[in-house]
């Protein structure tokens, strides 16, 4: 069994409430931290315990932190988040559905360590219920005193609050994430400056993933070397994986980093294996912008290395052979799954999504889609799988924000490793039937 | 502070953006741009035609960056070195960028008052490809009229954010923005608004496209058979100072002044624009220079024979058949 440090107490009745939370040694982060450290203590632990940030950039937090600029008389924001909307990642809603005072604990703690006095949890759209749960939870911080003026009778005072957001992809990106929260279209910024000198209403923000802020708590309490020592390398700690597709057990799974694979697929304590009996046959590994990789090539890195869940591991290799963590959305693909259609389905979220402000992104994410559709329609020519590479290429790299990359790697991954699959159905010509997505979303093509 | 610009250096002032040192070098090595303005503030950054690649970050740090920039948003460092049109690798990104904007732009040049004169038209004579690969049904919206003398003409526009930002920072009451998101996105004002005030013309001439045309010239005449004339009046307004495009001595049509960028040198308010179209309200100051790089003087000057063969060799390359040797 692994160790677990954020949801260990997932399973215990009540544990959504303070009194629970707190029975089981919840809020002893903030204890420690305002009682017995200065801020810079706190930045130096997370530091110290190499925490990365779980969103998907995998970013040191303490680097973060610490480029935090901090002129006189300017307040400094926290903002967690929360909008969680890479397809395949669903592990931020299940941490504050059921724990959310480890939320509510880490902002404090992380606000401490900043200097914010208030902090933003922005909250997307679709996770209204979620947003209920977790007011409620500040609503419960604030009476016992956790929240408010002079938590703990020291002179650190923080108020939290929860903004629900319209329910966007491009949300997500911390800048479109701060436009929309002071009020406007959620369209990304153009960096530089970056959030750290110019975010909230001008003034310098730290924005992290829901689960590096509930992370915080456990490195505070048993210290930032202690962490360090779980995983391997670089890649320290434990993170929370989304893991779904055609498995046994899919669900949430809090794993040591450095975990082989294959035993996260096979074994019983966390995927259970391929459900039916079937062959796996590819693996999107961080959420559905990642590149997908094909089993030989997930299980094992192409130096024959068995590859393990750790940003290293998983990137090795490059896009050529490798993928990346991401944000830990674990897609599973079995044997009787159709590339291509899930390359579609990918590909039409992103052009849905984009915000179109930049033309790469707004033109090519539509193109790729439509390009795609005549795959499934059964009129495509073997061309269009140049083509379809060529686009893709066209925008990776030349967006303002990540999207033109989020868009353009699966497309680009899919093609590399399955251009069979694609060229196999050109030649074919037989119409695949995904009649279910013109109920749901119209699809011009 | 050094940059070093396809090979040439120039000293300039800190925060000085890539694109304002290329084009203080020159337009050899400027690169293009369709949604930068330099009087508007927090434009640029949307169009990505003025990427370019930055193979020295600076002198304290001279790794290259990983991606383009786009010249208009980055500031350069001490000791960059840019590179612009010497990059193979950039003008194919750039082409890449130029077939975006054009897969969803309708070819109604032979309809559309802005030919000519537009920037679109130039960028894709410059960094396009004579055959397009898109092979859907082209975006297209009803034509709409924002307020009585502008035509918003949404199926041409390229989203460059700029009569946004005209709006937004040299009139105040705000009704104009961009509703919709992604290839849906359309300019637009607020339900049963309009734009009204003394200086809402202006969206019109910083308009790269067709999108925005003046309803006072729509179909009047081809921006080439008119003659442009720098002229002034006294205007309460704004500085009086004009463009008036004549034909005999009708005035078609007024705009503002544009500079060597194609960027307005004073705005101008509605009342020099529409309201004065005599001859006689206007003291004539002489011809307007008109930068002769657009698509139509390529055909009626200099480069005519160059220009055939350009021609001759794409059409080679695409299979076509000589005209004369035609079945």
């Amino acid at each position: 069994m692994g160790r677990k440090l954020l949801i260990h107490n997932d399973k215990v009745p009540g544990i959504h409430s303070l009194e629970v939370y707190r029975a089981h040694g919840g809020y002893a982060s903030v204890e420690k931290a305002l009682k017995t450290m200065t801020p810079d203590q706190v930045t130096d632990e997370v530091k110290k315990s190499g925490l990365r940030g779980r969103g998907g950039a995998g970013f040191p937090t303490g680097l973060k932190w610490s480029f935090l600029a901090k002129p006189e008389g300017v307040p400094r924001y926290l903002v967690c988040n929360a909008d969680e909307s890479e397809p395949g990642t669903f592990k931020d809603r299940y941490l504050m559905e059921i724990i959310p005072h480890a939320l509510i604990e880490g902002m404090i703690t992380s606000s401490y360590a900043l200097g914010a006095k208030t902090s933003y949890i922005y909250i997307r759209g679709e996770y209204f219920y979620v947003a209920r749960i977790v007011e409620k939870a500040i609503a419960e911080a604030y009476e016992a005193g956790w929240l408010g003026k002079n938590i703990l009778g020291t002179d650190f005072s923080h108020d939290c609050y929860v903004q629900v957001g319209g329910g966007a992809y491009i949300c997500g990106e911390e800048t479109a994430l701060l436009e929309s929260l002071e009020g406007k279209r959620g369209n990304p910024r153009i960096k530089p400056p970056f959030p750290a000198v110019a975010g909230l209403w001008g003034c310098p923000t730290v924005v992290n993933n829901v689960e590096t802020i509930a992370a915080v708590c456990p490195i505070v309490n048993m210290g930032g070397e202690e962490y360090a020592k779980i995983g391997i390398g670089k890649s320290t700690g434990t993170k929370l994986i989304s893991a779904s597709g055609h498995i046994n057990k899919p669900g949430v799974y809090e794993i040591e980093l450095g975990v082989p694979v294959e035993e996260f697929i096979y074994s019983e304590e966390y995927c259970g294996g391929i459900r039916n009996g079937k062959k796996m046959k590819a693996v999107v590994a961080g959420g559905s912008s990642v590149p997908i990789l094909p089993t030989e090539l997930i299980l094992k890195t192409a130096k024959g290395e068995p590859r393990l869940m750790t940003y290293e591991s998983l990137g090795d290799g490059g896009f050529q052979t490798g993928t990346m963590l991401g944000s830990g959305g674990f897609i599973v693909m079995d044997e009787d799954t159709s590339i291509v259609k899930n390359l579609f389905t990918f590909t039409r979220f992103y052009h849905h999504e984009s915000c179109g402000q930049c033309s790469p992104c707004r033109e090519g994410t539509g193109w790729m889609e439509k390009i795609l559709k005549k795959f499934l329609n059964g009129t495509a020519n073997e061309s269009d799988v140049e083509l379809l590479w060529d686009i893709q290429s066209k925008i990776e790299g030349k967006t303002i924000c990540p999207l033109g990359e989020a868009a353009a790697w699966p497309v680009a991954a899919a093609i590399r490793h399955f251009k069979q699959e694609f060229l196999d159905i050109a030649k074919s010509k037989k119409f695949v039937d995904v009649s279910h997505y013109d109920k749901l979303y119209k699809v011009r093509a | 502070m050094k940059v070093t610009i396809d090979g040439k250096e120039i000293d300039v002032p800190k925060g000085t953006t890539i694109l304002q040192a290329a084009r203080m070098i020159g337009p050899e090595v400027a690169p293009p741009a369709m949604c930068y303005y330099t009087k508007l503030k927090t434009s640029g950054g949307y169009c990505r035609t003025c990427i370019v690649k930055v193979t020295q970050g600076s002198t304290a740090n001279p790794n290259p960056m990983p991606k383009p920039v786009a010249s208009c948003r980055t500031e350069i460092m001490d000791g960059m070195v840019v590179e612009n049109f010497i990059s193979p690798d950039l003008l194919e990104a750039r082409k890449g960028v130029v077939e975006f904007l054009l897969i969803n732009h309708p070819l109604d040049c032979p309809v559309c008052d802005q030919a000519g004169e537009c920037k679109l038209q130039d960028l894709g004579y410059e960094n396009g490809s004579a055959k397009t690969r898109y092979e859907f049904k082209r975006r297209e919206y009803e034509m709409i009229d924002i307020g009585d003398k502008i035509k918003l003409h949404m199926t041409r526009c390229i989203l460059c954010y700029r009569c946004v930002k005209v709006c937004d920072q040299i009139t105040d009451n705000r009704v104009h923005g961009v509703v919709h998101r992604g290839d849906a996105s359309e300019i637009s004002t607020y339900i049963e608004k309009i734009i009204d005030n003394d200086f809402s013309g202006n969206v019109i001439d910083v308009c790269p496209v067709g999108a925005l045309t003046d309803k006072t010239f729509r179909f009047k005449q081809r921006v080439w058979f008119t003659k442009p004339v720098e002229a002034h009046r006294k205007c309460t307004k704004c500085s009086g100072k004009t463009r008036v495009w004549l034909k005999g001595d009708e005035v078609l049509r007024v705009t503002a002044r544009k500079d060597q960028w194609d960027e307005v040198e004073e705005f101008i308010c509605n009342e020099c624009r529409y309201d004065h179209k005599k001859t006689s309200d206007w003291t004539i100051e002489g011809p307007s220079h008109v930068n002769r790089h657009s698509v139509i003087s390529q055909n009626h000057y200099e480069h005519l024979n160059d220009l055939k063969l350009q021609i001759l060799k794409q059409q080679k390359a695409l299979g076509f058949m000589e005209i004369n040797k035609r079945p």
